[in-house]
C-alpha cells in the first residue's frame, strides 16, 4: 500500500521524466531503510515525550521536527530550551550541530533529480541517514532512489512518531533501559562499512577524524568536534593511476 | 514575539540553508573530480566522527562502558555481514543486557 502513494508523488519525478521506483534498490537495500525507519519512530517518539515532560508546549516539537527535521540538533536544542539556556543559545548549538549538513548536501547532492522542485523539496530531506543511505549504494539510478525513499519514509516517521511521543508525554519511561542509543551508533556504523572495506583513504582519514573528534568533546561545544574531524582528510593518499588504491573492490 | 517560535523559526531557516548548498551549487558549478572524491571521503569521515562520539559520549562526558560495548556488538556483526536487523537488535540488546547486569 505503500508504494502507491510513494511512487505517485511529485517530487518523485526526475528530469528524466521518470519515477523512483522500489525495484531500484539493490535487494536488501529496502529492508535496511525499514529497519532504520523503526529505530528512528523510536528516537522520535522519545523526542517527543522528553520535550514534553521537560515542560515545552506541545507545538514546540511538533513545528521543530517539521521545519527544522534533524534530531540531534532537536534534541540538543530541546536540553537547553528546557535546562534554561536559553532560545539564542538554542538555536545556535542546533545550527553548529546542523552545519555538517552542508556537507552532507554537497555529496548527494547528484542523487537529488535535476529540477528545481525536486533540488529545493530534497534539501530538506538531507539527513545524516539519507547521506549514509546514499554513499552506500553502486550507482547512480540505486543512489537516487535510496535518497527519495528514505528520505521520504523518514520524515513520514520521524513527524509521526514526535507527534505521537508528545501526545503521550512522560508515560513512557527510561528508553536508555532498552539500549536503544547503542542503536544508532551502530546503524551508521554498518551503513559507512561498505564504503570502509572499499576505500583505505576513508578508513585512514575516519579513523583519524573520529580520534580528533573523541579528543575535543570534552572541551569543545556541541557539534563542533564532529566538524573537526574533517581535519581527518589530511590522511588521504593521492592514487597514483598505476598502482590502484582499491584491490579489485568495486563490489 | 514568543521566544521558543523564534529559536524554531531561526534553527529550521539557517539548517536548510546549509541543506540547499549541495543543491543550489549542483550543476552551476563543475566540480574537479578530485574535489568529488574528497566530499565523498568527508561525508564517510563526519559519519564516523559521529558514530565515534555517539558510542563513547553524551553531552561532553564519557557515556559509559555498556554503549560503546554494544555499538562493538554490532560493528563485529556487520563485518560479518550480518542482516541489518541482526546488527541493530545485537547491538541494542548487548547495552541493555549489561544495563541490567548493573554495568553504567
Amino acid at each position: 500500500m505503500r508504494s502507491s502513494d510513494r511512487t505517485d508523488d511529485p517530487v518523485e519525478r526526475t528530469s528524466s521524466g521518470g519515477l523512483v521506483r522500489f525495484s531500484e534498490l539493490p535487494p536488501g537495500v529496502l529492508r535496511d531503510i525499514a529497519l532504520v525507519l523503526v529505530a528512528d519512530a523510536v528516537v522520535g517518539v522519545s523526542f517527543g515525550a522528553i520535550s514534553v515532560a521537560g515542560g515545552l508546549p506541545l507545538w514546540v516539537p511538533i513545528a521543530m521536527s517539521l521545519l527544522v527535521y534533524a534530531g540531534s540538533a532537536q534534541f540538543s536544542a530541546v536540553a537547553l530550551l528546557t535546562g534554561g539556556g536559553g532560545p539564542v543559545a538554542a538555536a545556535a548549538t542546533g545550527l553548529l550541530l546542523n552545519s555538517r549538513t552542508a556537507a552532507f548536501s554537497l555529496a548527494v547532492a547528484d542523487s537529488l533529480g535535476r529540477t528545481w522542485p525536486a533540488r529545493l523539496v530534497g534539501a530538506h530531506l538531507i539527513t545524516d541517514e539519507t547521506a549514509a543511505f546514499v554513499i552506500a549504494q553502486p550507482d547512480a539510478r540505486s543512489r537516487k532512489a535510496a535518497f527519495w525513499i528514505s528520505g521520504i519514509g523518514l520524515f513520514a516517521v520521524w513527524n509521526v512518531s514526535v507527534c505521537a511521543g508528545a501526545l503521550a508525554g512522560s508515560a513512557l519511561g527510561d528508553t536508555g533501559r532498552f539500549g536503544l542509543d547503542a542503536a544508532f551508533p551502530a546503524v551508521l556504523l554498518a551503513l559507512v562499512l561498505p564504503a570502509l572495506r572499499d576505500d583505505g583513504n576513508a578508513r585512514r582519514a575516519g579513523a583519524l577524524g573520529a580520534v580528533i573528534a573523541l579528543a575535543a568533546t570534552p572541551v569543545l561545544p556541541a557539534g563542533a568536534p564532529v566538524l573537526l574531524a574533517l581535519a581527518g582528510l589530511v590522511a588521504i593518499r593521492r592514487k597514483s593511476p598505476d598502482h590502484p588504491e582499491r584491490p579489485g573492490s568495486s563490489s | 514575539m514568543n521566544a521558543y517560535l523564534v529559536c524554531v523559526l531561526v534553527l529550521a531557516a539557517g539548517t536548510y540553508v546549509f541543506r540547499l548548498a549541495g543543491p543550489v551549487l549542483h550543476g552551476r558549478v563543475e566540480l574537479p573530480a578530485r574535489v568529488q572524491e574528497l566530499l565523498t571521503v568527508g561525508a564517510t569521515v563526519l559519519l564516523v566522527a559521529l558514530l565515534t562520539t555517539g558510542a563513547f559520549t553524551e553531552g561532553q562526558e564519557f557515556a559509559g562502558w555498556s554503549r560503546p560495548a554494544g555499538v562493538l556488538v554490532g560493528g563485529v556483526l556487520a563485518w560479518r555481514r550480518a542482516p541489518f536487523a541482526v546488527v541493530v537488535v545485537g547491538a541494542a540488546g548487548a547495552t541493555a543486557l549489561l544495563r541490567l547486569a548493573g554495568l553504567s
